[in-house]
């Protein structure tokens, strides 16, 4: 074959990690991982004296939170490099972030909402963390709905790099206001000052969720931009048949 | 390039940029008469949404106030491009070898100038209507910052949705997220101006700078992206 017959997604030093191979063994990493996760937040770690089994939900609510958070600073590295380098693989990248990262997010305002009724005794309150994820929620929907408004791939990536840059440079800006504005939210466990407030055992189940998710996290993207440059090359495919046709 | 009036080229450029808009605006009058009237039936719309007898008044009527602005103020900066996407400008703007962050600049400077001759129209009659004391300076003061900030991100955003097919709705649902602190730090400094005891100010002030900067540092640098065809 040609150097020039190569597809588009494959013209990136970075394009071997995106390979049918990799995918799977990294699936497989997840599900076992995923298992000792759900292992050690259910069965491992002990009863919280208070909350009960409620406050078992903490194991997958922060670790959502976190790989929501990794998401959109991986949209906004991709971002970034896409308009520096008009990489399809980067925009491919960006896009698949997202699209977890919101799933990830609609995840954790749903755990975070189903610990909050028996806690708190409601639902939802405007308190700063969850406000900002909201907000950080309705920009990524935006974000993704941008992509499918825009006819012209390439216009597409474009806008919607800019508005992955915009979103994420504004997001400490929405914080802060909106830690201002009012704040209920329980204070972090894990990085206070002088050590983590929890029993060990709480703390290896939180470590070993969070790994979980971050390696489901990577997998689900790995899996997303394969098929988004399967995508890239069927249209450039495409394209060329119509050349020659012409 | 000579430098006539020992300015830059560049400051020159967005000058002429923003007389050219204002001047096609007075010619058509477009988006200041709608938008004055949009924002004056907001608040008179939201005088019956909402029952404002009550005594804090001011803790209220901003918000109010500023969703009048926030919705006349997306109705401006979506016009504003689909003006000149009619009459095909934008092409021939392209084709001008000119700095792409001046065309940014010079279209939010004429946004900003639009919004604030809403603002001031508008102001009086709030102030009236809605039977408030106002510290002028403070008012001004802020609804200065809280334009600069909308429109910094909405000039952005604006250029964006108009190349998306459904772009009357895509201006919102990217700007609303993107602006709210703009929109509570002017509600509260607002609130502020007119006596609200609550409310510190100067945080807000100060938090309205620093959107401003960053925004429009921001914008200015990726602007040259959407316009590239």
């Amino acid at each position: 074959m040609q150097r020039l017959d190569l597809p588009p997604s494959q013209a990136h030093p970075l394009a071997g990690l995106f390979s049918e191979r990799s995918g799977v063994s990294l699936a497989l990493v997840a599900m076992l991982s995923m298992g000792a996760a759900l292992y050690a937040a259910l069965l491992y770690a002990p009863t919280e004296r208070i909350q009960g089994d409620v406050q078992r939900i903490f194991y997958f609510h922060v670790p959502l939170a976190w790989t929501s958070y990794l998401a959109f600073f991986v949209v906004f590295v991709a971002s970034a490099a896409y308009l520096v380098k008009r990489a399809p693989l980067m925009d491919a990248v960006a896009r698949s972030s997202a699209e977890v990262g919101l799933l990830f997010t609609t995840m954790m305002l749903i755990t975070g909402s189903l610990w909050a009724r028996p806690i708190w005794g409601t639902w939802w309150s405007w308190d700063a963390r969850l406000t900002t994820t909201l907000l950080l929620w309705f920009i990524y929907v935006g974000y993704l709905m941008l992509r499918s408004s825009v006819d012209d791939e390439e216009k597409a990536a474009r806008y919607a790099a800019v508005i992955g840059i915009v979103g994420a440079v504004d997001i400490p800006i929405i914080h802060q206001s909106v830690v201002w504005w009012r704040s209920l939210h329980p204070e972090s466990v894990v990085l206070a000052s002088g050590g983590p407030a929890m029993p060990g055992s709480m703390l290896t189940a939180l470590l070993v969720s969070l790994a979980a998710f971050t390696i489901l996290y990577v997998v689900l993207v790995l899996m997303r931009t394969r098929l988004e440059l399967a995508r890239v090359d069927l249209r450039a495919l495409r394209r060329r048949a119509l050349e020659r046709v012409a | 390039m000579s430098r006539a009036n020992g300015r830059s080229p560049f400051f020159r450029t967005v000058n002429t940029l923003v007389w050219r808009d204002l001047l096609s605006e007075y010619r058509s009058r477009e988006i200041l008469g709608g938008g004055i009237v949009f924002a004056l039936l907001t608040l008179v719309v939201f005088n019956f949404a909402i029952d404002l007898r009550l005594e804090s008044a001011e803790e209220v009527a901003p918000g109010i106030l500023w969703i009048g602005f926030a919705f006349a103020g997306m109705l401006a900066f979506g016009r504003s491009f689909a003006a000149e996407r009619e009459r095909g400008t934008l092409d021939g703007l392209l084709l001008a070898p000119i700095d792409r962050g001046a065309i940014y600049l010079a279209r939010a400077i004429t946004n900003a100038i639009l919004m604030c001759i809403v603002e001031l129209v508008s102001l009086p009659v709030f102030v009236a209507l809605y039977n408030v004391r106002a510290a002028w300076g403070e008012l001004l003061l802020t609804t200065a910052l809280g334009t600069i900030g909308f429109t910094s991100a909405g000039t952005l955003v604006a250029a964006i949705a108009a190349n998306t097919r459904a772009r009357e709705i895509m201006l919102p649902v990217l700007l609303l997220p993107l602006t709210v602190p703009v929109l509570i730090a002017s509600v509260k400094a607002t609130a502020v101006a007119l006596g609200a005891q609550s409310v510190e100010p100067l945080p807000w002030l100060q938090l309205l700078l620093a959107f401003d900067v960053i925004m429009v540092a921001t914008s200015f640098l990726v602007f040259e992206y959407i316009l590239d065809e």
